[in-house]
């Protein structure tokens, strides 16, 4: 029994590394300028967790095999440097991977985080709600008109509770059920949460980012490649959670102004 | 050490009567087994839940027969709701994790043996534990009550964040009153399992037997004792913030409630409240219970190997300490399940740090555990393989750590089923492998039969191999970035997932089936297994002095007096391979 | 689903017939609603986020809070008598609002208190339909494609609007009506009142955006007299 242990763990460990090496399950093709960092750090730290995962399954495997179900009277012995050596190594090996990781790790995170958006960003405010995405653009005047939840009126279309009738901001605010954006410019998503807690997640774009009701919260980014992606909800807001979806449409410049000057004539 | 008074404070009368001794009874031995059952209970309807979350995945349009008659607004025509599945799911994190989790390897073991391995007539305050399994079972049966009501069980996941846990009915189905049943009743758990680890606390540090010093307890012991220190302070967070949450949701309070928000049409009258708060609140009591949930199972699975092995650990100490600074560091940590939350990102490098540095007690704990494998005399049984497979589970589960513990990785795979892969196998897998193999080892001792080994190993074979088949590709989807907490796969990216997910459907149905084989074997062997001897593993603890099943005051009157170290095995001149604790006979140590 | 809307009309007209209220060969109210001024645009619905329901659309369809007609005819608007006529008993047909396209059909629904309501799913989308009641008990329900129809009824009278919860853009009002004297008024703006005993009544009219008006009109035999209503359109 022993040694049938060792060989159905050898089996399932290669059979767990299978579809990892062979790239079976992988996220798509990156479209921002940051991904390359993530995707970096992920592909280090998996060589790192599969080899791990691999050795140790391996050795367990193997120590099985030799030391289980030995002859009666066989003579004990310890593993040579005794526990010492197994403090040290965890230490030295695990303390210098994981420092490692974290280190370097934290650029990547920097990069989305610590730099603050430019200030040429194209500006389009993003509300989640129970349960759909809806996007907003401030229009020629370039100011955004207040919202008012009190206002909310969905049958006729007005999700962020715009007052147009009073205030001449919201106007031309071009409100979008897809997040419209042009290629190669950066965009600075403000988020609004209408009711619950949402999040923001582009699996392409490399960004997730949580709505907090009563924060504003913020991403930047820039994606190089158009093209419509899904943008999915990935914070449990309710029922509806797993219908919370919407389209990132990245277009080309041109497109892009024929699309807001389309949006602007529906107003 | 002298007898202290307390234990002659402790000795009681034998207990008299039915209700005295099987029902409302004071001996922890009775609290033990009764927290176990409670267990089991809790873990067949967690199952059962996740069967169905399974089933309707990947056969949404299938009627489940008889479905409708359980609850006919969440499967009508019995077809899961959307609603439905997610109050399944909730139900499904709330049983496994409090009534599973921390009831079995913790409660229900360490009650057990906690005070027979130190040598003590019973638990410092048996009145104290036998209302910690009362409030318990109160908490649970507040808790399923939320199935039987019209509105149906809440569908704010375990986590129940806030606001959607809040702001009460206006949230969605069974955010009314079932929302408000899960709050009761894990305020009422706390109460529960703080008296629960009050108990360990005390009984521990007062109730020791003659020679029985600290490092001369077992690991598993030890594992208990760290739990309870844990599980205090940890519960003392979690009382609170459940009574804030039921506050915000039935008083007009706003902890955790900001103004302007409208759900469902309705402008909510609450103003100044955090939704973070919440999340800080949980996940400051939700990491430490993490490691309440593995530690016991890490203490037991050492007694058993070392019993097993027929030789020591290479360093019980190491072992000790590295829990220690398990039960430390996991204070540090409970940002990593908030990196993306919208707290502040400088915050969540800070936490990443103590993250990735509590994986060097736990690979320490994993390279003590295989290294004393090397030269050892490995007996194969049941327990011994459940407590083999613990180590693979647990390397398995923790290496999946290393990503989500990197803020930056985390932006991919936070809420995906990366994450479900990584609790699973560490929670749900590794530590029940740790039950399992206390139940296969214990079981003697605690019932006066022998499990079925023959039954046991099967067992044990279809379970190792079921369940790497379903946590292992939940990994491969979160890889990919699917979503977690999903009722339907409706995106365009997920459509090509659904065979992998049908794999894990019916790898998760097979096991489950499997485990038909324990509940079979617990029960014919309670009443049909072969007699028990006093030691059937040649053990060296405490619990291996006394008769199977012992008597109402373990040691029968007599007070143990220690002389060893707890595994005192492979000894040079001694006459088996292994002196007893209580032992007269010279040893090494 | 106009002609829908006629059917369950005549429907409910014919089952009226057999109460004590509505007389065969009785006095009917009929007219016109019509709007003065700039009403808001009806603006093109997005429905990407649910692909099954998108595709049934070769140009997205619109909102229908305000749906105009040649002559601003004002359509959707509940005409009915809200004062002077008896209470009656509920016809046993249901009131059907069927969910199709990711749309409410009809977009108002008018029915009888305590009248069987029917809700059918005909997408491939699980819908959760909210019928937003003040008054009386306000409910949610699932229904995922291919269950049963929810079958519930209102014990008292309302002016309900209805929303999905899954799909924010669908909109619609439940009427419930406390007798069988009521009409939605259809393209041109007009409706019809028919088989009113004598007295006097108050005839309302309800438009889920432009709000309710009343008049005064007196019945003496069998004789038609024409109500009008005119409502004031807000461009926002």
């Amino acid at each position: 029994m022993g040694k049938l242990f060792a060989v159905v763990l050898v089996i399932i460990a290669l059979a767990s590394a299978y579809p990892i090496v062979t790239h079976m399950y992988v996220m798509p093709e990156d479209i921002s300028t940051h991904g390359h960092q993530i995707d970096e750090q992920l592909s280090d730290t998996m060589a790192e967790a599969g080899i791990s995962f691999l050795l140790a399954q391996f050795v367990l495997a193997f120590f099985v095999w030799t030391f289980a179900e030995r002859k009666v009277g066989s003579k004990l012995k310890n593993f040579p440097g005794g526990a010492k050596v197994m403090v040290a190594a965890a230490f030295i090996l695990v303390g210098t991977e994981v420092l490692a990781l974290g280190v370097f790790g934290q650029r990547a995170w920097a990069n989305v985080y610590f730099t603050p958006p430019r200030p040429d960003a194209l500006q389009i405010q993003a509300q989640a709600g129970q349960f759909a995405f809806y996007f907003r653009y401030p229009g020629v005047d370039g100011k955004f008109g207040a919202i008012h939840p009190d206002k909310i009126d969905e049958g006729n279309q007005n999700y962020f509770g715009l007052d147009p009738a009073n205030e001449i901001e919201s106007r031309d605010d071009i409100v979008s059920a897809e997040l419209a954006i042009p290629v190669n410019r950066e965009i600075h998503l403000m988020m609004h949460a209408k009711d619950v807690g949402h999040s923001f997640y582009v699996r392409e774009l490399r960004i997730q980012q949580d709505f907090v009701p009563g924060l504003d919260l913020s991403v930047h980014f820039t994606a190089t490649k158009t093209g419509r992606y899904e943008i999915v909800c990935t914070q449990l807001c309710g029922l509806g959670h797993y219908n919370m979806k919407a389209y990132l449409n990245v277009m080309a410049q041109d497109d892009f102004e024929k699309w807001m000057k389309q949006k602007a004539s529906e107003l | 050490m002298e007898e202290t008074s307390a234990q002659q404070a402790h000795v009681h009368a034998p207990p008299e009567g039915f209700l005295r001794k099987y029902v409302f009874s004071l001996d922890h031995k009775v609290i033990g087994k009764q927290y176990y059952a409670l267990a089991l209970l809790a873990v067949s309807m967690g199952m059962a839940l996740s069967w169905l979350m399974r089933f309707h995945l990947v056969w949404p349009t299938t009627r489940i027969p008889g479905l409708e008659l359980i609850s006919k607004a969440g499967a009508p025509g019995g077809i899961i709701t959307p609603e439905y599945y997610l109050s399944l799911l909730t139900m499904h994190g709330t049983l496994m994790v409090f009534f599973v989790l921390t009831n079995a390897p913790f409660a229900a073991f360490g009650n057990f043996f906690l005070p027979i391995q130190i040598g003590a007539e019973d638990m410092a305050f048996p009145r104290f534990n036998m209302m910690s399994f009362w409030t318990t079972l109160a908490a649970f049966l507040v808790l399923i009550l939320a199935f039987v009501i019209p509105d149906g069980p809440p569908i704010s996941g375990w986590t129940s964040y806030a606001p959607l846990s809040a702001v009460g009915k206006d949230a969605g189905p069974g955010m009314g009153w079932g929302m408000n049943l899960w709050a009761i009743s894990i305020a009422i758990f706390c109460i529960g399992s703080l008296l629960g680890a009050l108990n360990f606390i005390a009984t521990t540090l007062d109730l020791r037997a003659k020679g029985m010093t600290l490092m001369r307890m077992p690991i598993c012991t030890w594992a208990w004792f760290i739990t309870s220190c844990i599980a205090l302070l940890a519960f003392a967070v979690l009382l609170p913030a459940c009574i804030l949450l039921i506050l915000d949701r039935t008083a007009g309070t706003s902890f955790f409630i900001p103004s302007g928000l409208v759900v469902s049409d309705r402008l909510q009258p609450h103003s100044g409240g955090s939704p973070l708060l919440w999340q800080h609140l949980f996940w400051f009591f939700g990491h430490p219970e993490v490691y309440i949930a593995i530690l016991p199972s890490m203490g037991i699975v050492s007694h058993i190997l070392i019993n097993s092995m027929r030789k020591p650990l290479l360093s019980a100490r190491v072992i000790i300490y590295s829990m220690m600074s398990i039960g430390f560091l996991s204070w540090m940590v409970w940002g990593h399940h908030m990196f993306v939350s919208g707290m502040n990102p400088f915050s969540s490098l800070l936490f990443s740090f103590p993250t990735l540095t509590i994986t060097i007690p736990a690979t320490i704990m994993t390279m003590i555990w295989m290294g004393s494998l090397y030269g050892a005399n490995i007996r194969i049984n049941a327990a011994s393989l459940f407590a083999l497979g613990f180590i693979s589970m647990f390397v398995s589960g923790g290496v999946s750590g290393f990503f989500l513990a990197q803020p930056s990785i985390d932006i991919v795979l936070h809420a995906t089923y990366f994450v479900v892969g990584h609790f699973h196998m560490v929670m749900g897998v590794a530590s029940i492998f740790g039950v399992f193999a206390g139940t296969y080892f214990w079981f003697g001792k605690m019932t006066g039969r022998m499990m079925n080994e023959t039954l046991g190993q099967l067992h044990f074979w279809l379970t190792f191999i079921g369940t790497y088949c379903i946590f292992m590709p939940f990994h491969y989807l979160g890889l990919v970035g699917n979503v977690r907490r999903y009722s339907a796969f409706v995106n365009d990216y997920t459509g090509p997932l659904l065979p992998l997910h049908k794999f894990i459907t019916i790898a998760a149905l097979c096991t489950g089936a499997a485990q038909l084989i324990f509940i079979f074997n617990l029960i014919y062997s309670r009443y049909k297994g072969a007699p028990a001897p006093e030691n059937p593993w040649n053990g060296t603890t405490l619990e291996w002095s006394i008769p199977s099943p012992p008597p109402w005051n373990n040691f029968g009157g007599k007070h143990p007096v220690i002389y060893h170290d707890p595994y005192q095995y492979d000894v040079k001149g001694s006459k088996g391979d292994y002196i007893m604790q209580d032992s007269p006979e010279p040893s090494a140590g | 689903m106009r002609t829908k809307q006629a059917f369950m009309t005549g429907v409910a007209i014919l089952a009226a017939v057999t109460t004590t209220s509505a007389v065969p060969g009785g006095g009917t109210v009929s007219g016109k609603v019509t709007y003065e001024g700039t009403p808001a645009k009806q603006k093109p619905i997005d429905m990407s986020k649910e692909p099954s329901c998108a595709k049934q659309y070769a140009t997205p369809t619109t909102t229908e809070t305000v749906v105009t007609g040649p002559n601003n005819a004002l359509e959707n608007v509940v005409v009915y008598i809200s004062a002077g006529a008896a209470d009656e008993p509920p016809p046993s047909q249901s009131a059907v609002f069927t969910q199709k396209g990711c749309r409410y059909i009809p977009h108002v629904l008018a029915f009888q208190v305590n009248q069987p309501l029917e809700v059918l799913n005909e997408d491939q989308t699980s819908h959760n339909i909210h019928p937003l009641a003040k008054i009386n008990r306000e409910w949610n329900k699932s229904q995922p494609p291919g269950t049963p129809p929810i079958v519930d009824k209102y014990d008292k009278m309302e002016f309900i609007p209805v929303k999905c919860n899954v799909h924010p853009w669908m909109h619609g009002t439940f009427a419930v009506l406390k007798n069988s004297h009521y009409s939605i008024s259809s393209g041109d703006g007009g409706f019809s009142l028919p088989n009113l005993p004598p007295g006097k009544y108050t005839v309302t009219a309800y438009h889920e955006s432009y709000g309710e008006q009343s008049q005064e009109v007196t019945i003496a035999g069998s004789e038609t007299k024409s109500v009008n209503f005119v409502f004031k359109a807000k461009p926002y």
